[in-house]
C-alpha cells in the first residue's frame, strides 16, 4: 500500500482577507457553535475578567504598601481578596486553558468541530452570567470568607454574597465539566483516521489529562457547595460546629476538587509549552511519551494529595505523612517535563521570539514555585508558613509562572492563526521584559515575608515588613503597566497586522496546514497526516523512493557527530 | 517535485496506524453515548461526595441515626423493589425496539417505566410529609433529606427523559432499530439512577 505524502504548505498562501467562509464580527456575540469562535469568546472573555481582578489586585497591593488600612476598609479590603482569588482562577486561568482547547483541539486532530458542538455553546455561555453573579455581588454584599470559603467563617461573614458566590461557582464549575466531557470525547473519539493516540500533539495529551481531572474533582466541590448552601439557608449544620457539624469535613471536599484544580489550571500550559519550545527551537520535542504520560500521572497523583492544605488542620500525623510523601512525588513527573523541555532547547536552534521568551520565561518562574511546593510539601516547614505570604508567592508563581506566562506564550504562538495577522514583536518583547521584572518583583518578596511571619489575607500587619511589601507594590504597578504593550499590541495587530499566511513558524502540528485563520469546517481538504507533530529537522522534502526515514535519521546523526 | 509516493513501511517515523483508529471522524454512531456516559462519570462523583460526607458523619458521631429519626422500611423497601424492577421493565422495551422495531412495544413499556418511576416519587414525597423530623432536626435528618432529595431530583429527570422519548416516538420512524440514541441515552441515565440508589439505599436505610 501506498501513501500520499506531500510537502508541508508553503507560508505564501492565500491572503487572509481572501480566504472565504469566514466569520463576521457579529458571530461572536452569538450562540455560535464553531470551535473556534468559542475558543476566542473564551480567551477574549477570561481576559476582561482578568483586568477586572488584575484591578482588584492592584487596589490591595496599593493598600498593603502602608502598614495600616488607609487606602480601603479591612471589610471591603477582604471583599477585594475574596473576589480577586475567586476571578482569577475561575474566570482566567480556566476559562483560558478552555479557550486554547476549544480553538486547538478540533484543528491539532484533523476533525471539523468538537464532538458536541452545542453544547460547547452552552458551556461558554454560562461563563458570563456566572462572572457577573460575583461582581454583581460587589454592589449587594460581597463574599468575604476569601477563595475557599471556609465554614464556619463563610457562615456568618454575609449571607447574600456567600450565596451569591456558591451560586456563581456551581454555574462555572458545570460550565466546566459540559466543556471537560466535551475535550475527552473530542479527542478520543474523532482524532482523523491516520492518527493514533501517539501522534497527536503533547496538548491534547495534557488536555486529556485535564478532562479527567475536571470530571472526576468539579462534581465533588459541587457537592461540597450544595450542603455549604443548605448551612447557609435551611438552617442545617453539616458544616457547623455549634449543631454537631464538622467544618473539616468541608476542607476536605473543598480541596478534592482544589488541588487537582491546580492542574487543572497548568496542565494545558504545560502542553502549551510543549508545542511552542520545538517549534521555536526547531527541534524535535525530547521525550514524547515521557512527556505525554508525565500528565497522566499528574493527574492521578493530582488526586490523591489534597490533604496538604490541611496540614495544620488537626490532621493526624500518619496521614500527613502519607500526603507529605504523595504531594514530594508530584515533584517527579513535573521534572520529568521540564528536563524535556530543558533537553528540547539543548542545542536547539533557538529563535528568541515573543512566545519562545515567554516560554523560557515559564519554565523558570514555574521551577521557582514548584520547588517552593516542595518545600510546602513537608510538614514541618509547611506548619511555620502556613498561611503566610510564602504561600501566597508559592501559589503565585505556581499560576503566574505556570499558568499565566504559559497562557501568554500560546496568545503570541497562536495569534498568527486566529487572527490571520502577525503581532509587533518589538512590543511583545517589551511585555515580556515588564512582565517577567513585574512579577519577579511582585512575588519574590513574599517568600521572606512569609518566612519572617507576615500572614496573608490581612490588609494590616507589622510595620517591620513594610520595605520588602513596597517592593512588592512597585511590582504589582509595572506588571499593570505590561498589561499596556500586550492590549496595544493585540488590538493594532488584529486590524493593522501583517498578514501571515498559513504557517508561519513553519510548525508541523496540523492546525498549521490549514488557512489562517481557518475556514469555518477547518479544512478545505482532508488533511494528511505528513509527519509527526515534532519531526523537526528530518527533511521531509528529501524524502524519495530510494531513502528511508531510518537512513535518513542515520545521515543525520552522523552530521551531528 | 510537490509530492511523492513512498512506501508505507517507511512513511515519516511510522506513525503507526491501528486497525481500529482507521475510521473517520465521520462515523462515530458511539459518539454519543460516550459522551452521556462520561457525564455519567462525573455525576456519580456528586454522589461520591455526598456519600463521602455522610460516611465521615457516620464515623464521627457515635450514634448515628440519633433517637428520633430512625427511619421506617417498609415503604421504601416496597420503593425500591418498584424502581429496581422498572429498569428491567424498561430494558424490555428497548430490546423490543432495536431488535423488532417495535415501536408500539417501546412506548408500552417505556409508559411503564414511567409510571413506575411517578409510583416511586409519590412514595417518596408520602414519606417525607409523614416523617417525625425535618432538615434542620439533626444532622442525620439533614444527610437523609439532601441525600434523597437529590437522588429525588435525579428520578424525576429520568422521568422527564423517559417522558419526552414517548413523546418524540409518537412521530412516525423517530426511532428505529437503526436510530435509537435517545432511547438508550435515557435507559442508561435510568439504570443509573437506579444503582445510586440501591447504593443510597444500603447507606441511609441500612447501614
Amino acid at each position: 500500500m501506498t501513501l500520499q505524502v506531500e510537502r508541508p504548505p508553503s507560508s505564501q498562501e492565500p491572503k487572509p482577507h481572501t480566504v472565504p467562509h469566514q466569520r463576521k464580527w457579529t458571530d461572536y456575540f452569538t450562540f455560535c457553535t464553531d470551535h473556534k469562535v468559542i475558543g476566542i469568546q473564551y480567551l477574549v472573555t477570561s481576559f476582561m475578567f482578568s483586568f477586572i481582578g488584575g484591578a482588584m489586585a492592584e487596589v490591595m497591593r496599593t493598600e498593603l504598601a502602608t502598614p495600616n488600612p488607609d487606602v480601603v476598609q479591612p471589610e471591603f479590603y477582604n471583599q477585594l481578596m475574596t473576589l480577586h482569588g475567586t476571578i482569577m482562577l475561575f474566570l482566567w486561568i480556566i476559562p483560558a486553558g478552555a479557550a486554547f482547547a476549544n480553538y486547538l483541539i478540533p484543528l491539532m486532530i484533523g476533525a471539523e468541530d468538537m464532538a458536541f458542538p452545542r453544547l460547547n455553546a452552552v458551556a461558554f455561555w454560562m461563563i458570563p452570567p456566572g462572572g457577573l453573579l460575583l461582581i454583581v455581588s460587589l454592589l449587594i454584599d460581597a463574599p468575604q470568607a476569601g477563595w475557599t470559603s471556609y465554614p464556619p467563617l463563610s457562615l456568618v461573614s454575609g449571607q447574600w454574597g456567600e450565596e451569591l458566590w456558591i451560586l456563581s461557582i456551581l454555574t462555572l464549575g458545570t460550565s466546566s465539566i459540559l466543556g471537560g466531557l466535551n475535550f475527552l470525547v473530542t479527542i478520543w473519539k474523532m482524532r482523523m483516521p491516520d492518527m493514533d493516540v501517539y501522534s497527536m500533539p503533547l496538548f491534547c495529551w495534557s488536555m486529556l489529562a485535564t478532562a479527567l481531572l475536571v470530571l472526576i474533582g468539579t462534581p465533588v466541590l459541587a457537592a461540597a457547595l450544595i450542603l455549604l448552601s443548605f448551612d447557609l439557608l435551611a438552617g442545617t449544620s453539616f458544616f457547623n460546629p455549634a449543631g454537631g457539624g464538622d467544618p473539616i469535613v468541608y476542607q476536605h471536599m473543598f480541596w478534592f476538587y482544589s488541588h487537582p484544580a491546580v492542574y487543572i489550571m497548568v496542565l494545558p500550559f504545560f502542553g502549551v509549552i510543549s508545542e511552542v519550545l520545538p517549534v521555536h527551537a526547531r527541534k524535535p520535542i525530547f521525550g514524547y511519551r515521557a512527556i505525554a504520560y508525565s500528565s497522566l500521572a499528574i493527574a492521578f497523583l493530582g488526586l490523591i494529595v489534597w490533604a496538604h492544605h490541611m496540614f495544620t488542620s488537626g490532621t493526624p500525623g500518619w496521614l500527613r505523612m502519607f500526603f507529605m510523601a504523595t504531594t514530594m512525588i508530584i515533584a517527579v513527573p513535573t521534572g520529568i517535563k521540564i528536563f524535556g523541555w530543558c533537553a528540547t532547547l539543548w542545542g536547539g536552534k533557538i529563535n528568541l521570539n515573543t512566545p519562545m521568551l515567554f516560554g523560557i520565561g515559564f519554565i523558570s518562574s514555574f521551577l521557582i514555585g514548584g520547588l517552593t511546593g516542595v518545600m510546602v510539601a513537608s510538614v514541618p516547614f509547611d506548619i511555620h508558613v502556613h498561611d503566610t505570604y510564602f504561600i501566597v508567592g508559592h501559589f503565585h508563581y505556581v499560576l503566574f509562572g505556570g499558568g499565566i506566562l504559559g497562557l501568554y506564550s500560546g496568545v503570541y504562538h497562536w495569534f498568527p492563526k486566529m487572527s490571520g495577522r502577525m503581532y509587533n514583536e518589538t512590543l511583545g518583547k517589551i511585555h515580556f521584559a515588564l512582565t517577567f521584572i513585574g512579577i519577579n518583583l511582585t512575588f519574590l518578596p513574599m517568600h521572606p515575608l512569609g518566612m519572617q511571619g507576615m500572614n496573608r489575607r490581612v490588609a494590616l500587619y507589622d510595620p517591620k515588613f513594610q520595605f520588602l511589601n513596597i517592593l512588592c507594590t512597585i511590582g504589582a504597578y509595572i506588571t499593570a503597566v505590561s498589561v499596556l504593550p500586550f492590549v496595544v499590541n493585540m488590538v493594532w495587530s488584529v486590524f493593522k497586522g501583517k498578514p501571515a499566511g498559513r504557517n508561519p513558524w513553519r510548525a508541523l502540528t496540523m492546525e498549521w496546514q490549514t488557512t489562517s485563520p481557518p475556514a469555518i469546517e477547518n479544512f478545505d481538504e482532508e488533511p494528511i497526516l505528513w509527519a509527526g507533530p515534532y519531526d523537526y529537522g528530518i527533511d521531509t522534502q528529501m524524502l524519495d523512493e530510494d531513502q528511508s526515514v531510518d537512513e535518513l535519521l542515520a545521515q543525520a546523526s552522523a552530521e551531528v557527530n | 517535485m510537490q509530492s511523492s509516493t513512498i512506501d508505507e513501511s517507511q512513511t515519516v517515523l511510522n506513525y503507526s496506524h491501528d486497525a481500529d483508529s482507521a475510521s473517520g471522524h465521520h462515523e462515530h454512531p458511539d459518539l454519543r453515548m460516550f459522551g452521556v456516559a462520561v457525564f455519567l462519570v462525573a455525576e456519580s462523583m456528586i454522589f461520591l461526595g455526598l456519600f463521602a460526607a455522610f460516611l465521615i458523619y457516620k464515623a464521627m458521631i457515635p450514634e448515628f441515626p440519633p433517637e428520633g429519626t430512625e427511619l421506617e422500611l417498609l415503604l421504601p423497601g416496597i420503593n425500591t423493589i418498584i424502581l429496581i424492577s422498572s429498569s428491567f421493565v424498561m430494558h424490555k422495551g428497548q430490546s423490543l425496539l432495536k431488535n423488532g422495531d417495535d415501536v408500539k412495544g417501546l412506548q408500552i413499556w417505556f409508559g411503564l417505566t414511567a409510571l413506575m418511576g411517578a409510583i416511586f416519587l409519590g412514595g417518596q414525597v408520602y414519606e417525607y410529609t409523614h416523617l417525625p423530623f425535618t432538615l434542620a432536626t439533626n444532622l442525620f435528618a439533614s444527610c437523609f433529606y439532601v441525600l434523597t432529595g437529590f437522588h429525588g431530583l435525579h428520578v424525576t429527570f429520568g422521568l422527564l427523559l423517559i417522558l419526552a422519548v414517548l413523546w418524540r416516538s409518537r412521530k412516525t420512524g423517530h426511532y428505529s432499530s437503526e436510530k435509537h440514541f435517545g432511547v438508550e441515552a435515557a435507559e442508561l441515565y435510568w439504570h443509573f439512577v437506579d444503582v445510586v440508589w440501591i447504593i443510597l439505599f444500603g447507606l441511609v436505610y441500612l447501614l
